[in-house]
């Protein structure tokens, strides 16, 4: 009875020990094998003029990545400007100013958000901020577009990052301690003040991962954004200019790319790029926050 | 320093925008489903959900997208079936079987946080590799591997979530009863089962709703897949394509697609909080 016992302890544990390593080597596998795809671009170019050159045209064997490295850059700093104080504000509301009740009805709609495919966040920016650009937002500029652009795609990204920043948010709020509070509320300081200089600048550590955090998903967002940014690799100049950023790239390309040689390269590369890009972002992200959640608890 | 009531002003300044922000992100999440909603109700019927496309469907004509609402509940099932499979006994082993705070432990929570955050579209260029190289062509088998891979990392971290807030006395007094680690392990996935629920509904969620991993490997085709090596049709990719035709009428169905697939994550939603209210009450 008792072998039987251990004997199904020791299964359960190898088996599962296994399982972990498997499920672990796939990080390595994943970076390896981007890495070996990407290899015969890598060494028909230079990494430094890859990212630098301008010029995309399979074709004629251009592989200039700048115009996708800045359409990724601008949609994702379009949507940072929008969502980040947006949540900041939100997240202290939540936790020093609303009620238990309104802050646990609150916070399970926003987990909905999280939800959402983000296909149906793609659906709305066709239906809904496409046209409100083209027809509102760009004349008051004095500019014509098609609506399909930079700011499109930032204003889709920025309320699709809402949830994660302000979850982390409110839970990094959560850690700071009451004395804190109480000792600049009893020195005569308003809730504003006591928010802006003991609150704030307690969570900045949380505040700057929850932001991290936000930047890699913003980066690695593919159908929703490639739905309303345009698509045409050019550098954007304004935020009404079409862009197109490094994932839209990879799913508007695969698969029909194999008669030319080195853009399946090209593409591996630049899901290459994504790849490392987000690893160390996540990576210093967790690093922070774990720091932060062990600081308290432990 | 300011006067009193130029310092009360800022604050009521202050919170009004805090209030305005707090509006502008709840009410984002109805504005979505509003529109949504709005625009493709009036084109939902029960032809829509019920048929498979029939000849001239993207042109307009007759037929239903009952093809893409089976292949992403087949595709999202087995993914995620597969992922529960993989990734249960795996944060059973990180809780259970490692010391608590060992470095194995940290470093496999770090990564699986990390490969959570590593998007779907990098998964599908993987996955297409992968399948080029065994020449594999796009379909269910395609998808349903790159999905799992996906969704792995979900379940690790709920789970191991959840794990975390079983009082220790529990753990304690099954294994000073003698209990193997196994037992003490099963004790624990019975206290924690709600919760293991709601882990394979987000999951699921995940899995139904994702567009970039399986736009590269699961193919699409307007028949029901009858083996596991033939392509099919997915939910999100029918949303998208459809979406992106020029005839007013296909566009149409795109919206009522999209309505269809915001009932089923509603649907899941609704589920997740019932069960994660359950777990709540199961702590007391």
């Amino acid at each position: 009875m008792n072998t039987i016992r251990l004997l199904k302890d020791k299964i359960v544990r190898n088996s599962s020990a296994l399982l972990l390593f498997l499920s672990l080597s796939v990080v390595v596998f994943m970076g390896l094998g981007l890495v070996y795809k990407s290899w015969p671009l890598l060494e028909s170019e230079s990494l430094f003029r890859l990212l630098t050159e301008k010029i995309w045209s399979p074709m004629k064997g251009y592989f200039g990545f700048l115009p996708f490295i800045a359409g990724t850059l601008a949609v994702t700093t379009v949507a940072l400007i929008i969502a980040v104080p947006l949540c900041i504000l939100t997240a202290v509301y939540l936790t020093e100013y609303a009620s238990k009740g309104l802050r646990n009805s609150i916070l399970p709609l926003i987990n909905v958000l999280a939800a959402l495919p983000p296909v149906l966040y793609g659906v709305w920016g066709v239906l809904f901020v496409v046209p409100m650009i083209k027809e509102y937002i760009a004349p008051i500029f004095g500019v014509e577009t098609s609506g399909y652009s930079v700011l499109a795609a930032g204003i889709v990204l920025a309320v699709m990052i809402f949830p994660i920043m302000i979850s982390i948010i409110v839970e990094v709020l959560q850690t700071i301690p009451d004395e804190l509070k109480a000792a600049s509320l009893s020195l005569g300081a308003t809730k504003w003040e006591t928010i802006q200089h003991i609150i704030l600048a307690k969570a900045k550590p949380g505040i700057i991962a929850a932001t991290v955090l936000a930047i890699s998903r913003a980066f690695g967002e593919t159908i929703a954004v490639l739905m309303v940014c345009g698509n045409i690799p050019k550098i954007p100049t304004s935020i009404f200019d079409a862009g197109y950023p490094i994932p839209a790239l990879i799913a508007n390309n695969f698969g029909e790319m194999m008669s030319i040689p080195l853009y399946e390269s090209a593409l591996m590369f630049s899901a290459l790029l994504l790849f490392a890009i987000i690893f160390l972002f996540n990576f210093i992200a967790r690093i922070i926050l774990n720091r932060l959640e062990n600081k308290y608890n432990g | 320093m300011a006067s009193v009531k130029v310092r009360l002003w800022k604050e009521r300044i202050a919170k009004g925008f805090m209030l305005l922000s707090g509006f502008l992100v709840t009410g984002s999440l109805f504005f979505i489903v509003g529109t949504i909603l709005y625009k493709g109700l009036p084109y939902l019927s029960w032809e829509m959900v019920s048929q498979l496309p029939k000849g001239g469907f993207y042109i307009g004509k007759e037929g239903g997208i009952l093809n893409a609402i089976l292949g992403s509940l087949y595709l999202a099932s087995a993914a995620t079936i597969l992922a529960t499979i993989i990734g249960i006994p795996i944060s059973i082993f990180l809780t259970v079987y490692l010391k608590q705070g060992s470095f194995l432990s940290r470093l496999s929570k770090l990564i699986y946080d990390i490969l959570y955050g590593i998007p779907s579209i990098v998964y599908g260029a993987i996955g297409f590799s992968i399948m080029v190289y065994f020449g594999i062509r796009a379909s269910l088998l395609g998808g349903i591997i790159t999905i799992t891979l996906l969704t792995i990392p979900i379940v690790v971290r709920t789970v191991d979530e959840l794990l975390k807030t079983v009082p220790a006395d529990l753990r304690h007094v099954t294994q000073s009863l003698g209990a193997t680690r196994w037992e003490v392990a099963k004790v624990l996935l019975l206290f924690i089962k709600p919760g293991v629920f709601t882990a394979i509904l987000l999951a699921f969620g995940r899995a139904i709703g994702d567009v970039a991993g399986v736009l590269l490997t699961s193919g699409f085709s307007d028949n029901l897949p009858k083996y596991i090596d033939e392509p099919a049709a997915t939910l999100p990719l029918a949303i998208f394509f459809q979406l992106s035709s020029p005839i007013p009428e296909v566009q149409g169905r795109a919206y009522a697609s999209a309505l269809v697939l915001t009932i089923i994550i509603l649907i899941i939603v609704l589920c997740t909080q019932y069960l994660a209210a359950k777990q709540k009450k199961h702590k007391m």
